[in-house]
């Protein structure tokens, strides 16, 4: 039997049990998202960098709902359209409680989200210099995953289709290319829209999957986190189990000596 | 008496009136801000929150105060 219980994702030198990171975006209220975490199983959740409610205090606060002493933060760039933007988000972060450990987007469309992967890897270039540790988003393309590598980044994540769109993985041969090339942690982000699509990407070798509008939008958040969580434990097993290989022929189950 | 004279400052974005050589750390304890779910920004500059009671605010001063919300 696999032992996915030794069978952590490692980061950055920092283990986890849960292969499963999930957005803590789009959910109707804190509660709800909570709730959905805690289903999901994960580990690591994204949170975004914005201005405080100077005018209503009382606002419920993020970290009242999510302990970041048991869940661990990742501090996301997203929104933000440049270099410039997303190093000052990211500095910001860390200043709120010494977080290192970041996700960098930069976006490069406001339609299609796509990464703008010039301004990306100069600014992965800069935070790794900083001391950083970056898991960063960016496009299915192997030569830009090589490029983040060689410019320190500590976790590959290219997207399965647009931020958003559910469309599922769109290009397994490239993510399979970058698996064969790259021993950092390779974890899919954005574009999931259901839970086979995780099952998918984990049966690719992936080391992980990224989720949020998948589990936050669909019309029962909390079984959808359960059904995440099931199907990256489903695909980490298949995968790791050795699948048969594909043959264009029938291969029949039952002996064929014997037969009446 | 002397009539403590007001200057203006940005708080995320919003004018804000304040007495004159008031600290940031005044400022951000009226404001009721919780200074470890938080992080600060003074004139584009990341400032040390322990620090803050030694910094003394000037007119048009901007500040920005941000913390984690729920993103994707």
């Amino acid at each position: 039997m696999v032992n996915l219980k030794k069978d952590s994702l490692i980061i950055a030198n920092k283990k986890f049990n849960s292969r499963l990171i999930v957005g803590t975006g789009k959910y109707k209220s804190m509660s709800e998202c909570a709730k959905a975490i805690k289903l999901s199983g994960a580990e690591i959740v994204t949170v975004a960098v914005r201005r405080v409610n100077i005018s209503d205090k009382n606002k419920p606060l993020l970290m009242d709902y999510i302990d970041p002493k048991k869940i661990t933060y990742l501090p996301n760039t997203a929104g933000c359209f440049n270099s410039k933007e997303a190093l000052r988000t990211l500095r910001l972060a860390r200043e709120i409680g010494g977080w290192k450990l970041v996700k960098l987007e930069v976006l490069g469309d406001k339609k299609n989200l796509f990464p703008d992967m010039i301004e990306t890897l100069k600014s992965t270039e800069v935070l790794a210099k900083e001391g950083f540790k970056v898991m960063v988003y960016c496009n299915d393309d192997p030569l830009m995953a090589k490029r983040l590598e060689n410019s320190g980044a500590d976790a590959i994540m290219p997207l399965a289709a647009p931020i958003g769109s559910g469309l599922g993985i769109q290009n397994k041969i490239n993510i399979q290319i970058i698996r064969k090339q790259t021993k950092l942690p390779l974890i899919i982000d954005a574009g999931l829209g259901q839970a086979s699509d995780a099952t998918i990407a984990m049966e690719l070798g992936c080391d992980g999957v990224l989720v949020n509008t998948a589990i936050a939008k669909a019309k029962k958040p909390f079984e959808m986190a359960l059904a995440f969580k099931n199907a990256v434990i489903s695909g980490r097993q298949s995968y790791k189990s050795g699948r048969i290989d594909k043959i264009l022929m029938g291969n029949p189950s039952s002996p064929s000596k014997g037969i009446i | 008496m002397k009539k403590i004279k007001k200057i203006k400052i940005k708080i995320n974005g919003k004018i804000e009136s304040i007495n004159q050589d008031s600290t940031l750390s005044l400022v951000l304890k009226n404001l009721k801000i919780p200074l470890n779910k938080v992080a600060i920004e003074l004139n584009e500059e990341i400032i040390d929150k322990k620090k803050i009671n030694k910094i003394k605010l000037n007119k048009n001063d901007k500040i920005e105060i941000v913390h984690f919300i729920g993103g994707g």
